[in-house]
């Protein structure tokens, strides 16, 4: 399979539009593996994945060389043996009530189906540090809040769409937040400074507390 | 050795450099200077290679004295008639200051930004290999405070070998803009209106992005929303309020609002330079609707 729809994005950029997150991430790995000349940066979003180039005359070569390029599926899927991170949670986020009342559920069967089965980092984003996580359980689907909050607290864990993911700081936010912990999800000074780096599979685990 | 003592920073005085590229992935955003073709210009002036860190100061009132040894510099972008121990010496050349020599900067006439390079660099410590500080993330060395010890590197092998650069004056009037459509020009219920309106630039623009006050674009669809994705510096985004906010150096990586344009590479330093009331024109870079399919061998 090869991408279709590829969109110029200004002059030293490319866009290119796909069907899931899963495809996302293999044509990004794809990508990556292709070492295409000139490219910068590769930014894979919820369905698209956007190519920035060193200068505009490289826009109609990488063009050319996406069109040609071939998707494998799965080619993005972590290899057995991927480290796995555990992350604590206490669950009692000022929204797991109304999440629960959403699913037609108690707070309980959210815990259990946000801690039952790991999520994969699928890509970055917000802010430095905050991974968009995928492959959890499918009931989870939640929109966004109608109304984003001004001031969501470093640590709190959320769910938004097809997606989880944590605060790494304090920030303005919209995400449905179901708990909170203390890992550290970003530190510059750390030789790696995310926590969660795309590819990485993720464990929560519910810490006892007030629910 | 030299180091500069900060003695103003003026509204905001921030280390430059051409950012750190390549990080998306774990969420962290290009920046670098906002004025790029300045910042590398000062570096040029000075002999520096064009990755060595530039001082960024927005809206002038900036000073600094040299200890040390002596060192050459060189100011360019906005005019805030620089000078040294209260004698001008204009901007877009080179200069040497003696130790002990005061540097200053008064209010640019036009423009916004002014970027002061030292021969050898400003050498505050890299983040993520960068000196730039992201005025959206706070990554990178802290925006100068009056008091800093700021260490200069070492000088370059090369030798200035351009005492001054013919650099056309920055624009106090209306500034034309080229655009490249799409990726969502269709979101616009008439696209021509980006490019029909006389825009002015907002006071409320800063290095994450530059908005456009005017009679508010219509989207298509009021209800549908985008899924994010990822963005460059000057992406034209559209709000739902309809007011476009031209993305500057310290986007967001991805974005949920449709971008309907995006300014040509080459005219993206001149939004850095764009102050409150400016007049803006866009104009289209690119026919509509240019077929982006693959090319006939």
């Amino acid at each position: 399979m090869a991408p279709t729809a590829i969109r110029d994005y200004g002059d030293r950029a490319v866009l290119i539009e796909c069907d899931c997150t899963a495809e996302v991430l293999d044509l990004a790995a794809v990508i990556e593996r292709a070492r295409l000349p000139e490219v910068l940066d590769i930014v894979p979003a919820a369905r698209t994945v956007l190519v920035t180039l060193a200068g505009p005359a490289a826009q109609q070569l990488v063009r050319d060389l996406l069109h040609r390029i071939e998707v494998t599926p799965h080619a993005a899927k972590a290899e057995p043996g991927t480290p796995e991170v555990v992350i604590d949670v206490t669950y009692d986020g000022p929204d797991l009530a109304e999440v629960a009342d959403r699913l037609g559920t108690g707070p309980g069967q959210v815990v259990e189906a946000h801690t039952a089965r790991p999520w994969r980092v699928g890509f970055g984003g917000f802010a430095p540090g905050f991974a968009y996580l995928i492959d959890g359980d499918p009931r989870l689907r939640v929109p966004r809040r109608d109304e984003p909050r001004t001031r969501v607290p470093a640590g709190s864990v959320g769910l938004a769409g097809e997606f989880s993911g944590i605060y790494p700081r304090e920030s303005p936010g919209g995400w449905q937040l179901i708990g909170r912990t203390d890992a550290a999800l970003w530190d510059p000074g750390r030789a790696r400074p995310a926590l969660l780096r795309p590819g990485m599979w993720v464990r929560f685990r519910a810490l006892p507390g007030p629910r | 050795m030299t180091t500069l003592e900060v003695l103003r920073t003026g509204p905001l005085a921030l280390v430059e450099d051409l950012g750190r590229p390549g990080l998306a992935n774990i969420g962290v955003t290009d920046s670098g200077a906002a004025d790029r073709r300045s910042h590398r210009l000062a570096n040029r002036l000075v002999a520096n290679p064009a990755e060595l860190a530039t001082v960024e100061i927005t809206m002038g009132g900036f000073a600094a004295r040299v200890h040390g040894d002596g060192v050459e510099i060189a100011v360019t972008g906005a005019d805030a008639q620089p000078a040294v121990d209260g004698i001008p010496f204009g901007i877009n050349g080179v200069h040497r200051v003696r130790p002990g020599g005061v540097i200053t900067f008064g209010t640019p006439r036009s423009g916004v930004r002014s970027y002061l390079a030292v021969r050898g660099g400003i050498a505050v410590a890299p983040v993520l290999g960068s000196r730039s500080h992201d005025t959206l993330s706070g990554l990178g060395p802290p925006p100068l405070r009056p008091g800093d010890l700021v260490d200069v590197g070492p000088p370059a092998g090369g030798f200035p070998e351009l005492e001054q650069a013919p650099v056309p004056a920055i624009a106090a009037g209306t500034v034309t803009l080229r655009v490249i459509p799409g990726p969502r020009d269709d979101w616009l219920a008439e696209p021509g209106a980006l490019v029909d309106t006389d825009w002015l630039t907002s006071p409320r623009s800063d290095r994450v992005g530059v908005r456009l006050t005017g009679p508010p674009l219509r989207l298509r669809w009021p209800q549908r929303q985008l899924p994010s994705e990822g963005a460059v510096r000057g992406a034209i985004q559209v709000p739902p309020g309809g007011q476009p906010v031209i993305l500057g150096a310290d986007h967001p990586v991805t974005g949920g609002y449709p971008v309907v344009g995006v300014l040509r590479d080459a005219d993206t330093d001149a939004i850095a330079q764009l102050r409150p009331g400016q007049p803006v024109r866009l104009r289209w870079g690119r026919p509509r609707n240019a077929p982006h399919g693959p090319r006939d061998w």
